[in-house]
């Protein structure tokens, strides 16, 4: 049963890295959508203000 | 709402598979309980020549109708393929230790998925020696369309070279009906966390695009 700890090890690589990533792509994604809102703030600010 | 759907199945088809793996498929009798391996290895194997294919697919019409979008695709699904590749290669390794006794050997299909490693490393970098970002899309699909060509190679290999490689088994009905579900749920379930991750990633670039046009708009009012 030595090899469980290969089993294991794969596994654990594989979903950690594919949860990992998923969680990468999440918070990027908010902290973009955060910048696009500010950005489209901006700008209509300074549409405003002409 | 298309990603929370995908985001349940694929939720649902994970505890599906991971039960099947470990409760309902027999330990292999020659190689025992590391057999569970080639339950994610083959489909990491799959994943990696999946994203290439869409690559490709991207690169030929990104250079046919010079449209973003494509190249949005094409880098897209690169960077997930990149990621499974990687996945696909590390797996193999940790399987070849106590099948073979090594972590690495030069075996026609390892080979040849190393090389798409390379293949899709090389997209990368390509793109980002550009001193354009037009030229560095246009150089990455040059490459993803020639690339491609190791794609036949990592599927044929075991037939072509008889490795020591156990893919072909599938194919030629060697394996137990219980370890095929369970093989065919494990496949469904990473192409659907495939789908999800390439979605996710299209909408990121898609953001990516926008926050610079908005900046470039934004620039005559400095």
């Amino acid at each position: 049963m030595e090899n469980v700890s290969y089993v294991f090890v794969a596994f654990a690589i594989v979903w950690a890295v594919v949860f990992g990533y998923i969680l990468l792509l999440l918070n990027r994604q908010r902290r973009l959508q955060q910048e696009i809102d500010l950005l489209k703030q901006r700008l209509e600010d300074r549409k405003g203000g002409d | 709402m298309k990603i929370t759907i995908l985001l349940w199945i694929s939720l649902a088809l994970m505890v599906t598979a991971l039960y099947l793996i470990f409760v309902i498929a027999p330990i292999e009798r020659t190689m025992g309980i590391v057999q569970k391996i080639f339950y994610l290895m083959v489909p990491m194997g799959w994943l990696a020549l999946l994203s290439f294919l869409v690559v490709f697919i991207g690169s030929i019409l990104y250079l046919k109708k010079r449209s973003l979008r494509w190249d949005i695709l094409s880098y897209s699904s690169a960077e997930v393929g990149v990621i499974f590749t990687t996945l696909a290669l590390v797996t193999g390794s940790i399987w070849a230790k106590p099948a073979w006794g090594v972590w690495w050997t030069w075996e026609p299909r390892l080979t040849a998925t190393l090389v798409l490693w390379l293949i899709y490393l090389t997209y990368f970098m390509v793109r980002s020696f550009a001193t354009e970002e037009s030229r560095g899309a246009t150089f990455a699909a040059i490459v993803g369309i020639i690339g491609f060509i190791d794609i036949p190679i990592i599927v044929l290999a075991t037939t072509l070279w008889r490795g020591l490689h156990p893919g072909a088994l599938i194919f030629q009905g060697g394996l137990d009906p219980t370890m095929l579900l369970t093989l065919i749920i494990s496949l469904l379930t990473f192409s659907t966390l495939y789908a999800l991750i390439l979605m996710q990633r299209i909408s990121l670039k898609n953001n990516e695009v926008e926050i610079k046009r908005m900046k470039e708009l934004s620039q005559p009012f400095n």
